[in-house]
């Protein structure tokens, strides 16, 4: 096989789990290497992904017109209700506006908007350039705000100021400015917000299902179906539940500084994490043990419908070997159990975003030879895909064709997922995915993988 | 509920911009780099722009789509993105190997007043550029034009800056190529051969953006028009630019440069705008027309013949970029078909010239409009109040299409939701061909879907 070499400069990204092995000591958290074909994206993006899903706002993207255009309706957040979030607003800055400031196109964009829709609220979104031409939207947000008399909220997210996880805290911020503005008024003392959770094709719909059974009442979900009054009120929960914990641990923290409520790190991928996220809420409510109670009979009646439905899928993949690059470290934890639970071994473990907790454990967690990288590139990840022989390769939009062309399966983990992956009957149709894919007979008629022809 | 958020009354907008049918023009860069075989595009900006880039590339294509990035942090940005760029080439000779890197600003770079011919010249200086290889430039401030700017600025760049005039012509012509897919590329060299004409077409993505399966990511695809080509454009005999937005600033460079006689045609989609490619390719380089070329041209106005009832007068609303608009729209009427309303995002008078100039001739009361707040949100505004029995427009029509329960055809970019566009071309007369069928097909389905009981025809 052709040797693929690492990116100098890149060594203390990529680490390989050996016996006798030098203690982990991945350099993470940091910008990428200029120069680098890497898979990550900027502060927007991480702003974007994470406000997109409250469905009755206005979010309007202030800049030129690209940044508007490449975030419109990529992600399947679904909403119930209404679909502002569905539309792409942009003030499609133009040069003059760049040397003359953008603030006059920004008022009448956000006037005119707000007169159309009549939205609960409007998130306004700076880019690059508002950052550099000096456009005060802090102003114009205020000016609106008081005219119209519905939250404007400015986004600091210029893409260059950090990494995407900026740009997480940079929407957590904003979300903080509604929190706390509603009415708790009827709350349950047994409630929740469910935090990280996108309801990509569905998902926070399911998990709300199960606690609801379990007699838990969820105040608001950030930002899955969200909704500008419930993310008002959600101060009035007695807890919050965390996903995704890079895009929302920041807010929980500050929830639980300024309201006391603390939190607790959830994942609802696979059998094991999902019962445990139902299992530590109910331990929240001690005095209340029929909620554990009800938690067990959730989880019990699921997993004796899921487990025989997984046991063909296990059958077929058992000895498949599986590579993992997602933009989270948390997901990655999640998803080495559950393959393991359908009978399939982990190679190759990263993340985009990652910090050093996340890679230690993740090679706590890991097999030996199991190679671990920080924010990969498609050289590192096709190297390790062809010398550890995965038969898949689990990433995002970018990573699918890298993966067909090198001729094994994949799995969207990321925005463009089409079905619920999340909760027991996510398990079942991510095993289902897996399979279909690995299995699938056209590898048949592809060259052999990684053979010199 | 489903996007229906667009209100009939058309109001007008001071400077916002909803649902836009243009992007900006960084993408369109990267696009026609990838068209050089051997290059690696590069980003001269915030990390997120190459990965949109990349994303909707990757999307459109289903292909992997590699680029660099400067990955601009705060400090690059008060100080300038030079010693960004200059480790990115050190960075990517030394890892990437390509021959070529093909740099493009970005807002952010624009604004702050990054100089890429200053920056460039320094690293050739300073000796971060390997023998035999090269780095190039355009300037795409996503602030003016569209994606399309961008594609044609980056065109521009390839030519000026690696055309060479040795003063020994060459018996061949350049084959400029506007924004086209790699179907439409491959398509040109087959037309091209078949009229026996020695050409050099640059860009060109065919066998880069649709690869076939090898077991193997390969980094740089056997396709893309290579330097030794490229520096030859400046001896060739005649250029001719396909598309006046897209491809004919470049042939204005080269003429400039290396004097080279150009002219400018339309991207030939549709029997009269082939017809054209045909006769001046014919002309300028003195070779009469085959009967293989005659006889596909024959098939396709045999077609439009014999399907003329179920196209006459069939009323028809599009949108998307200048260089495809223009021929289609005539084709359109060359079918007896009613272009209704005309949208395109990218700005520039030259296309709303020439627009208007067919429109006036031929269909005067076709509602058109470009440039800022020519946007589907207007386009949709245009169908509530004037109804069309036909759409066709890139992936993002699909929520007018729905909304208004209209047959939609995709054409254009990006499509997020279809394959063919790759494989199967739209230009030349079997590109033609291709358009009738996927014309008629969406509306005798839809004529199928809706008739009477009574009416359902077996015999169309």
């Amino acid at each position: 096989m052709e040797q693929i070499t690492i990116l100098e400069g890149r060594e203390k990204h990529v680490f390989e789990k050996k016996t006798g092995a030098e203690q982990l000591d991945i350099s993470c958290d940091t910008s990428s290497l200029s120069g680098s074909v890497s898979q990550r994206a900027c502060v927007f993006c991480g702003s974007r992904v994470v406000l997109y899903p409250v469905a009755d706002a206005i979010h309007l993207v202030h800049g030129p017109i690209g940044c508007a255009a490449y975030t419109w309706d990529i992600r399947g957040a679904v909403s119930s209700g209404p679909e502002l979030h569905r539309l792409s607003f942009s003030t499609d800055l133009q040069e003059m506006d760049v040397i003359y400031g953008g603030e006059k196109k920004l008022y009448h964009s956000l006037i005119e908007l707000i007169e159309q829709y009549k939205p609960k609220a409007a998130f306004i979104y700076s880019t690059c350039i508002v950052g550099l031409i000096g456009d005060d939207i802090e102003a114009v947000c205020r000016k609106v705000a008081n005219e119209t008399g519905i939250p404007v909220l400015p986004v600091h997210s210029e893409g260059f100021k950090g990494t995407k996880k900026d740009g997480y805290k940079a929407a957590c911020h904003a979300l903080m400015k509604l929190i706390g503005t509603g009415s708790t008024e009827d709350i349950s003392k047994y409630s929740i917000n469910i935090l990280g959770e996108f309801n990509l094709a569905g998902e926070a719909w399911i998990i709300r299902k199960y606690y609801e059974k379990m007699g838990i009442e969820v105040v608001s979900t950030l930002t899955g179906d969200g909704r500008i009054d419930a993310v008002k009120r959600a101060h009035g929960a007695s807890l919050n539940v965390v996903q995704c914990s890079g895009s929302m641990t920041w807010l929980a923290k500050e929830m639980e500084e300024k309201y006391g409520i603390p939190y607790i790190r959830v994942s609802y991928f696979g059998i094991e994490d999902m019962s445990k996220s139902l299992y530590d809420v109910a331990k929240h409510f001690p005095e209340r043990p029929d909620i554990m109670e009800a938690a067990k009979q959730v989880v019990s009646e699921e997993v004796k419908e899921l487990y025989p439905s997984l046991q063909k899928f296990k059958k077929a993949l058992t000895g498949k070997k599986a590579a993992i690059y997602v933009g989270g470290a948390f997901k990655t934890f999640s998803l080495i159990k559950a393959l393991r639970s359908i009978g399939m071994s982990v190679v190759l473990a990263g993340s985009q975003t990652g910090n050093k907790d996340d890679y230690a454990r993740l090679k706590e967690m890991c097999d030996e030879g199991t190679v671990i990288v920080d924010d990969s590139n498609p050289v590192e990840l096709s190297k390790f895909i062809l010398e550890k022989e995965a038969d898949l390769l689990i990433g995002g939009v970018k990573e699918r064709p890298i993966a067909f062309k090198l001729g094994i399966g994949f799995c969207d983990h990321n925005h463009e997922r089409k079905i619920p992956l999340a909760g027991f009957v996510g398990m079942y149709n991510f095993a289902l995915e897996v399979y279909q894919s690995v299995m699938s007979p056209v590898w048949q008629f592809a060259p052999r993988k990684g053979v010199k022809v | 509920m489903l996007l229906r958020h667009t209100t009939k009354e058309v109001k007008e907008r001071e400077g916002l911009t909803i649902n836009p049918a243009k992007t900006c023009q960084p993408i369109g860069a990267m696009y026609a780099a990838l068209g050089i075989h051997g290059c690696l595009p590069h980003s001269h900006g915030s990390q997120g722009c190459c990965s949109y880039h990349r994303s909707t590339l990757t999307r459109h294509y289903k292909e992997p789509v590699m680029a660099a990035t400067s990955s601009f942090t705060e400090g690059a940005s008060v100080f300038g993105g030079q010693a960004n760029l200059l480790a990115a080439i050190e960075t990517i000779f030394s890892v990437y190997e390509p021959d070529i890197i093909a740099v493009h600003s970005t807002c952010l770079s624009e604004t702050i007043g990054d100089d890429l011919q200053q920056i460039t010249r320094k690293a050739r200086d300073d000796g971060k550029i390997p023998e035999g290889k090269h780095v190039i430039f355009a300037s795409t401030p996503s602030f003016i034009g569209s994606h399309v700017t961008g594609y044609a600025n980056m065109v521009t760049g390839i030519a000026e800056q690696f055309a060479v005039s040795t003063g020994t012509k060459k018996n061949q012509i350049n084959i400029i190529a506007g924004w086209m897919e790699p179907s439409d590329m491959r398509e040109i060299k087959r037309l091209s051969k078949e009229l026996g004409v020695k050409i050099v077409l640059f860009p060109d993505t065919s066998d880069v953006l649709d690869a076939p399966q090898t077991g193997k990511h390969v980094f740089y695809p056997k396709g893309g028009t290579t330097v030794e080509e490229l520096q030859s454009t400046g001896d060739s005999i005649y250029s001719l630019a396909l598309g006046s937005i897209s491809a004919e600033p470049a042939a204005i460079a080269l003429e400039k440069k290396c004097k080279v006689g150009f002219e400018t045609l339309d991207i030939p989609i549709g029997l009269t705008a082939t017809d054209r490619f045909i006769m001046k390719m014919s002309e300028v380089a003195k070779v009469s027309v085959p009967d293989e070329i005659t006889e596909e041209r024959g098939r396709l106005v045999d077609v439009m013949a014999d399907m003329e009832q179920y196209l006459y007068g069939k009323r028809v609303a599009l949108f998307g970029d200048p260089d495809q608009l223009l021929p289609l729209t005539e084709f359109l009427l060359d079918l007896n078909m009613k272009p209704v309303h005309i949208v395109s995002g990218t700005p520039g008078q030259r296309f709303e010239k020439d627009m208007r100039q067919l429109l006036d001739a031929r269909s005067p009361e076709t509602n058109f409009k470009n440039g800022l707040q020519a946007d589907m949100f207007l386009l949709h505004q245009w169908m509530k109040n004037e109804p069309v029995d036909l759409l066709i427009g890139n992936t993002y029509g699909k929520y007018m299409a729905r909304d208004e329960d209209v047959p939609f055809i995709r054409f254009g970019f990006p499509i997020l939701d279809r394959i063919g566009h790759s494989y199967f071309p739209n230009v030349g007369y079997s590109g033609g061909l291709r358009l009738v069928e996927k014309i008629l097909s969406a509306l005798m389905d839809r004529q199928d879907r809706d008739a009477l009981e009574e009416k359902f025809e077996l015999v169309m």
